[in-house]
């Protein structure tokens, strides 16, 4: 009950605390037009927004560990964040200045316009794609090694029950969980961007033929793709998943193979959705009808007039398109029927160490493995969706 | 309102014909197997005899055509058949076998209140933060919910579902990180137990729902008719309210009822992560020791579902067009 | 007499690729209380923008930079949200170029009527409805007692015109802003909206900006006119003495574009083989039919207007003769060859020799092309030409359209005006080396002095290469110009055909009788002659009804 008499209290204060806000504001700049034309819940945003502001820096320097000698957990993870958001906003800021002295006319040009979080989204993407090449040369130890000890702690301190060889600690069968984060970027990763490209393929093909010749074979493949659609997609996966299973062991095929097929051809209805829509609306086009009337084959006119049209918006989706079969990936691992073990993947890393969770509020640095996994997934789904934003909101050009 | 009439019908009739297909499909994926449900259930130690009783009961010699309408019949009496799993401890067919249906039927219900419980929190929320995103647009706040919006987009839910844990249950125990509820349970401690799923699915249904809202509201604030009705002269309030809320109803519907359909794949994971004894668990257990009756019904309620609310948005948006409404 | 409306050195600038542009280079205007002030420029002149910040009011991404708007005193400018929302709707009001996009869908007209003087305490709301019912007969509305509980897609584009002004009234302001309010109707409707807005403006002494691009139009309905050009002033002076003496070379410029014609051409040889040849053609979309019977010839070297409003089937007819629609009846022959109906069964040979220019060239032309790309396709697809053959003639065909082909050959589309652009659709025209050649509203997209260089061109390159043309269009001021002989075309039907000199002398058909007559001149007193000369009952749409 007190804390809620608390937030009552909290509340009445910056309700209290807007009023005054706006009223000194206009007194103090003799009533300029962006004070007296506020609205009175405008003025409680601002206030709202300082108070946050406020407590975000008193939390940040309070201890880290609290007298009684119990780490403070809140506050380590706390201060991580914000370090982190400092240094990732400042990795952006110097990669866009980099790219802003360095490189084609073109390039500059392009970075000079680009909004911090884009260059923070194509920074992660770079990152991310060296990572997954060379990984087998960066990782220290193999993804599938099986090393002396088993659930050593994260953090290297051997006082916390750590290892400095293994900086992030082993897992429960005692593999490395760092090399196996590294290794964890080509496998998952890896496997999503082939899987996108084969939902491109179909997608984007059946798309294209669908709209330019419409007629049968377009009723045919739209009412197709309607009904695939009507099934949630990670429900029909898992699905499908199931009876790959069985014909996985019967016919000696790798589960995964499976996995990527049949996840491009869900997804492909989703490309061959767009597709359709993007090529119906440049098919309308009177430079279509002029190549038509021209006499024009169908091979022309998908590639040479459609094509070259489509690509802008078929690059975003595809972004989109990665992120989505990336994260169904990932739930599929994590609920134990994607990437197979040996390889290493984070979301089954993350299934397999989220035990470690509870250990967080004596040893803050044991739940950063299961969080390290998801997050890596979470980065890239991020950066590629900051990438994407900033691609629909160029090519859209200035509509807000 | 006959126009009207004639349109809703229609989608309503395709939206049953769609689930028919649906069925359909499922159903062949399903005898798509490798031998069959038989060889399936009895694994390595079957004997031939074996095979064709359970066969035989399980009608399996029945040609496939026979067979769907069978399931069909049975999916429509909520008749779901017995659960392999149950088949193999219990003596089969006998008395003590729990049927599909007893055991979907508390999961199902158990989902249902997840959701309803994630709904009543999210939709609010998200139309809230959605129309004062796109009131105050390119502003600090806007940018901020817009990263914010689009990292919770990005990230998986089981991510989502650890940080809450961690903060919520582990370093600040608020609410329980294990959502064992059970039938009898008093409303106030299953909603309290139900929390952290809901909050997970929240954070990410609402960041969906936010976003398109914002868009919609935008896309309407643009329009000529808004322009007139500041030039009108009205207040701000009364612009909102009188001129673009109601042009504002049908995309906002729309936006809710296509982002609960989502909340069905976001329930799988959630569930799984709190072990909330919900119908996407049951489905997930059910694919991983390959209890065919089960998943295959399992699915059959998730894209009902799913055809359900988007038929549901797709006709609450025909119904709140004024244009169709007055016809000419 | 003080003035109403003051606007001193007001600067504007907008918003694009992160900096701020200027829109408005320092314009003054006043106004007098009742006077009407004809705003009008090609596009990008500014004018709407004008008319927006003499309400005190910018668009997102707009803003004033410098300058006063004085209303009655008040500087709007530098006055409060509050201050500005006590003054808009109540003594300036407003009525926007589409009136089908500036209602609300989902409120009744008489709801929206009604909300002005009800939320500035003129009015109640009964009072109200019953002045609403009031001016919407003195604008001659059909049926002024119920048309205004009707919703906004029940009503024509012309009728929610006039329910558009009459709200703009509904508090009788001191001023009122026109911005474009005839632009997108067709003529017919065009005259009994401009009639409508003048009386009414007349009757209540209000003020009003009227702005247009039509200077006919503008001729009819404004004391005084002043003549923007990209942001800056040009000249401002009476109505009468801007028509008769215009000063500036600019607006010397806008009026001589109306002078250009083509002399007559010798009538066409007896028995001579048309090459275009549409036979009885009737057509439909789906069901319905959208064309009835249609028959006209073109002949060798001569250019045929086609003229008619929306949905009059012209556009129809084009695709008949293109194959694009295959007719349900009749045949269209080439040379007096009958060709395929459908496009794909026609050979290349009779695909060559029928082109077509589109009206909106920015959709015309592929935007991933280079200049060179698109004409030197069909050089290559029909002519067989390659390398530095079809280089050659692809220079040779940019050189009979008036661009550098060094100078345009690697560009993009976007980096043409829209002058260019329709230029370069010509050329890929050319460049397939046909006889017939069909132009679909070439210069309706176009600022007028822009269309004249294209129809110039045309004509030129028909008296140079023997070209024929089918030539659609709505404006009658292009027929004069450019056409040998008319097609009147409505609801799918030929109403009246024949040589232009003929077409153009009466007597003739009721209804090319009422479309010649509502094109506006550039006169003054037009509007009220004709008003004098017919009655107010017998133009427009009204006499298109009794027909």
């Amino acid at each position: 009950m007190s804390n809620l008499m608390w937030l009552a209290i909290i509340l009445a204060v910056l309700l209290g605390g807007a009023y005054v806000f706006r009223m000194v504001g206009q007194a103090a700049t003799g009533n300029a037009p962006k004070f007296r034309d506020m609205g009175y819940g405008e003025a409680f945003g601002y206030v709202l927004g300082g108070a946050l502001l406020v407590w975000a820096v008193y939390y940040y320097f309070q201890p880290q560990v609290a007298e009684t000698g119990v780490p403070n957990a809140g506050v380590v993870f706390f201060r991580w964040a914000v370090q982190g958001f400092i240094i990732a906003a400042i990795a952006a800021f110097l990669f866009r200045l980099l790219g802003r002295t360095v490189g084609t006319a073109g390039s500059k040009k392009l970075f000079r316009s680009m909004p911090l979080t884009a260059a923070f989204g194509i920074l992660v993407i770079l990152i991310y794609t060296f990572v997954a090449i060379f990984a087998g040369a960066i990782a220290p130890y193999g993804q599938a090694e099986i090393l002396g000890a088993a659930n050593v702690m994260a953090g290297g301190d051997p006082a916390l029950g750590g290892n400095p060889e293994y900086p992030l600690g082993t897992d429960q069968i005692g593999r490395d969980i760092l090399s196996r984060l590294i290794y964890g970027a080509q496998n998952t990763v890896g496997i999503a961007f082939i899987t996108t490209c084969l939902a491109f393929f179909i997608g984007g093909t059946l798309g294209f033929l669908a709209s330019t010749l419409q007629g049968w074979l377009d009723q045919l493949l739209s009412r197709s793709v309607d009904v695939l659609m009507a099934i949630p997609s990670l429900i029909f996966a898992l699905l499908l998943m199931t009876i790959a299973s069985v014909w996985s062991v019967k016919l000696g095929i790798p589960l995964t193979i499976f996995m990527v097929l049949i996840i491009a051809v869900i997804d492909s209805t989703r490309v061959y959705r767009l597709a359709r829509a993007v090529g119906l609306n440049i098919v309308v086009m009177d430079y279509i009808e002029a190549a038509k009337l021209r006499g024009e084959g169908l091979g022309y006119l998908v590639f040479k007039e459609i094509l070259p049209n489509a690509m802008a918006p078929l690059l975003a989706e595809f972004g989109l398109r990665f992120c989505f079969v990336f994260l169904t990936i990932a739930a599929l691992s994590f609920l134990g029927v994607g990437i197979q073990p040996p390889l290493a993947d984070w979301g089954t890393m993350v299934r397999d160490l989220a035990p470690f969770i509870n250990f967080a509020a004596f040893a803050p640095t044991a739940a950063v493995t299961p969080l390290l996994a998801a997050g890596a997934i979470a980065l890239l789904t991020v950066a590629v969706n900051f990438v994407v934003d900033w691609m629909l909101h160029k090519t859209s050009g200035l509509k807000e | 309102m006959r126009s009207i009439l004639k349109i809703v019908l229609q989608r309503l009739g395709l939206g049953l014909v769609t689930l028919f297909v649906v069925s359909i499909v499922i159903f062949v994926a399903v005898n798509s197997l490798p031998g069959d449900f038989a060889e399936a259930i009895l694994g390595q130690g079957a004997t031939p005899e074996s095979v064709a009783t359970i066969r035989r009961d399980l009608g399996l010699d029945q040609p496939l055509v026979v067979r769907y309408f069978d399931w069909l019949k049975g999916m429509l009496t909520f008749d779901l058949g017995t659960s392999f799993a149950q088949l193999n401890f219990a003596n089969f067919g006998g008395a003590g076998s729990v049927t599909v249906a007893e055991q979907i039927a508390p999961r199902l219900s158990n989902t249902m209140f997840l959701a309803t419980v994630t709904a009543c929190i999210a939709v609010p929320l998200a139309v809230f933060l959605g129309i004062l995103a796109a009131l105050y647009r390119n502003t600090a706040f806007d940018k901020a919910a817009n990263m914010f919006t689009l990292s919770s987009i990005s990230s998986p839910e089981f991510f989502m579902a650890y940080v809450l844990i961690l903060f919520l249950a582990v370093l600040n125990p608020v609410f329980p990180s294990l959502s064992n509820i059970f039938e009898g349970m008093p409303f106030g401690e299953r909603l309290e137990k139900s929390m952290l799923p809901a909050l997970t699915l929240t954070l990410v249904v609402t960041a969906h729902m936010m976003r398109m809202t914002r868009a919609a509201i935008i896309n309407l604030l643009a329009s000529p008719y808004i322009e007139m009705a500041r030039l009108k002269g009205l207040s701000p309030m009364r612009v909102i309210v009188k001129h673009a809320l109601p042009n504002a109803l049908a995309p906002i519907i729309n936006v809710v009822a296509l982002n609960l359909a989502y909340l069905i794949t976001g329930v799988v994971v959630v569930e799984v992560v709190f072990v909330y004894p919900g119908i996407g668990q049951l489905f997930v257990d059910s694919v991983k020791i390959r209890d065919i009756p089960v998943v295959q019904a399992c699915c059959l309620i998730f894209a009902a579902a799913y055809i359900l609310l988007n038929l549901t948005a797709d006709i609450l948006s025909i119904v709140s067009n004024p244009r169709l409404r007055h016809p000419k | 007499m003080s003035n109403l409306l003051t606007i001193k050195g007001l600067k504007i600038e907008g918003r694009s690729d992160e900096t701020w542009n200027p829109i408005i280079n320092g314009v003054d205007l006043t106004l007098k209380k009742g006077e009407v002030l004809g705003l009008i420029g090609e596009s990008g002149a500014g004018k709407s923008t004008i008319g927006l910040a003499a309400m005190g009011y910018t668009r997102d991404g707009v803003r004033i930079s410098e300058g006063t708007v004085e209303f009655d005193g008040i500087d709007l400018v530098k006055a409060s949200a509050a201050v500005k929302r006590g003054l808009l709707g109540k003594r300036i009001a407003y009525v926007a170029q589409s009136a089908a996009a500036s209602f609300n869908p989902a409120h009744k007209l008489m709801d929206q009527h009604t909300e002005g003087p009800v939320q500035h305490g003129v009015d109640s709301r009964a009072a109200s409805t019953e002045d609403g019912i009031e001016l919407y007969r003195k604008l001659r509305l059909p049926n002024p007692d119920q048309i205004g509980f009707r919703y906004p897609h029940q009503v024509s584009g012309g009728q929610l015109q006039r329910a558009m002004t009459a709200m703009a009234m509904s508090c009788r302001p001191d001023l009122i802003i026109f911005d474009e309010p005839t632009t997108a109707l067709d003529v017919t409707t065009q005259i009994e909206v401009l009639a409508s807005i003048r009386e009414i403006v007349e009757e209540f002494d209000t003020a009003a900006i009227y702005i247009t691009h039509d200077l006919a139009v503008v001729a009819q309905m404004a004391d005084n006119i002043k003549v923007l050009l990209r942001g800056d002033e040009v000249e401002e002076a009476d109505t009468r003495t801007m028509l008769s003496d215009p000063k500036e070379d600019y607006t010397k410029s806008l009026w001589a574009v109306r002078e250009f014609q083509r002399p007559a051409k010798p009538a066409v040889p007896e028995g001579s083989v048309p090459v275009v040849s549409v036979r009885g053609i009737t057509a439909a979309y789906g069901k319905t039919d959208v064309l009835h019977d249609v028959s006209f010839d073109i002949h060798a070297g001569r250019t045929v207007a086609v003229v008619g409003e929306s949905g009059s089937g012209k556009s129809t007819a084009a695709r008949c003769i293109t194959g694009l629609l295959p007719p349900r009846m009749g045949e269209i022959a080439f040379d007096g060859e009958v060709l395929p109906a459908d496009y794909r069964k026609r050979t290349k040979d009779q695909l060559r020799q029928a082109q077509m220019i589109y009206q909106m060239a920015d959709t015309a032309l592929n935007p991933r092309k280079t200049i060179g790309q698109i004409i030197g396709r069909p050089v290559q697809f029909y002519g067989g030409l390659t390398g530095a053959k079809r280089r050659k003639r692809v220079n040779e065909l940019l050189d009979q359209i008036e661009l550098e082909p060094s100078q345009y050959y690697n560009r993009l589309p976007s980096e043409l005006s829209g002058g260019q652009k329709q230029r370069i659709g010509i050329a890929r025209a050319l460049a397939a080396e046909p006889k017939f050649i069909i132009c679909d509203e070439v210069t309706s997209a176009l600022d007028q002095l822009v269309a004249e260089g294209i129809l110039r061109l045309l004509a030129d390159l028909q008296d140079n290469l023997g070209l024929s043309y089918m030539f659609i269009t709505h404006d009658l001021a292009t027929v004069k110009s450019i056409a040998d002989e008319v097609v009147v075309m409505k609801e799918g039907k030929v109403i009246e055909q024949g040589e232009k000199t003929d077409m153009f002398t009466p007597p003739h058909h009721a209804y090319t009788d009422l479309l010649l007559s509502s094109v506006p001149e550039m006169d003054p007193d037009w509007l009220t002659n004709l008003l004098e000369e017919r009655g107010v009952d017998n133009i427009g749409d009204a006499a298109v009804d009794k027909m």
